[in-house]
């Protein structure tokens, strides 16, 4: 019988569809597995509810528990339980090593423009804090881009749920 | 089926589809990134509402008739010029702030939930249309546009959420008589529905 040990060693090693450097359990976004028998069933929550890759997510770890000689199953949990400070902190070096710089803590409220322009966000290439926001949002829902005054290099910022 | 959820993902998924006709055309590079972004992730959240209330949710978003759709006649005009559509933009994350804070209070749990984690997500259009509104304000084509789609902003939110966006959006409380109700729809809902449902008419059940 599959263990719960074996699906979660099995999802860490899918690469997030949109940014492959880490894995879907590196993102945080696997909430929890849970075994019955020959069913395992995963909770996850996307980033961003607009992310074009949640079916293919949803695709990639229904094969990977097949594979496993099991029978998926995959909800998808829409709440504001998840946030992304549950990348972990291997994820959040692997996004900066790739140049996209990891998101700031979540606060009690949803962050402001304010905030956007004023606080420190660090160029995942050089680790200058001047750098500044070039537009709110990016390739996918998740990311704004930002750029750095001091190496000049543009970069993708993740942004804060 | 619940009425205002159902009038909530409509909106959305109508608003995200006029959104992404800028998609390649927007005015500036930044804004085309921005739009098509916006559009996406509003349809995003018209699927999660839909899977609330459904188990199909392609079903319930492309194979209704034109007058089964409940969203706001605000969302189904087609004004592609840049005035109006920002000043849309700012009175639609205006009134689905309201809407959204009362949802987060629902004593459906799932429907809180939701509320909740799309009002995290929305907080990025929010800035998006403060920025262009700082940036408009007391632009003449920019108010005359605010001027005309005021009573359709109103007809977004239920009565007695009305006041509240007046407040918000620093209009007289008087006016909110004056709103374009929910029910009716525009002429301009018509040929947005047949491109959008073009795929499922033709081939019925279709997934992409």
């Amino acid at each position: 019988m599959v263990t719960a040990e074996a699906v979660w060693h099995a999802l860490a090693e899918i690469p997030d569809p949109e940014i492959p450097v880490v894995s879907l359990v590196e993102l945080g976004v696997v909430r929890d597995v849970e075994v019955d028998g020959a069913r395992v069933r995963v909770e996850f929550t996307p980033t961003f509810l607009g992310c074009p890759a949640l079916e293919t997510m949803r695709a990639q770890m229904a094969t990977a528990i097949e594979r496993l000689g099991a029978e998926p199953e995959i909800e998808v949990v829409a709440d504001d339980s998840w946030s992304t400070d549950k990348i972990t902190p291997a994820g959040r070096e692997k996004l900066r090593e790739a140049g996209f710089a990891p998101p700031a803590p979540r606060e009690a409220s949803a962050p402001k423009l304010v905030q956007l322009q004023s606080k420190v966000f660090r160029c995942p290439y050089c680790g200058s804090t001047e750098t500044r926001l070039e537009n709110i949002f990016g390739p996918t829902p998740c990311r704004s881009l930002r750029y750095c005054e001091s190496c000049r290099q543009p970069f993708e910022q993740f942004k804060t749920i | 089926m619940n009425e205002l959820l159902l009038g909530l993902a409509d909106d959305e998924l109508v608003l995200g589809w006029r959104e992404s006709e800028w998609t390649g055309i927007a005015p500036m590079l930044e804004e085309d990134v921005a739009f098509s972004s916006i559009a996406q992730n509003e349809i995003g959240h018209a699927r999660a509402v839909y899977q609330l209330l459904t188990d199909d949710a392609d079903a319930l978003a492309f194979d209704r008739r034109p007058e089964e759709y409940r969203c706001a006649p605000l969302v189904e005009l087609r004004r592609l010029e840049w005035a109006p559509t920002i000043a849309r933009r700012w009175l639609y994350e205006l009134a689905d702030q309201v809407r959204i804070e009362h949802l987060m209070r629902d004593e459906d749990s799932r429907v809180a939930g939701l509320a909740a984690k799309i009002d995290r997500e929305e907080a990025y259009h929010r800035m998006h249309a403060e920025m262009w509104h700082a940036r408009l304000a007391g632009e003449p084509r920019f108010e005359a546009a605010v001027a005309e789609l005021w009573p359709y902003a109103l007809g977004v939110l239920p009565e007695q959420q009305r006041p509240e966006l007046a407040a918000r959006a620093n209009r007289p409380r008087d006016e909110v008589s004056q709103a374009v109700e929910r029910g009716a729809h525009s002429d301009d809902l018509q040929a947005l529905w047949e491109e959008m449902t073009s795929v499922r008419r033709s081939v019925p059940g279709a997934a992409w």
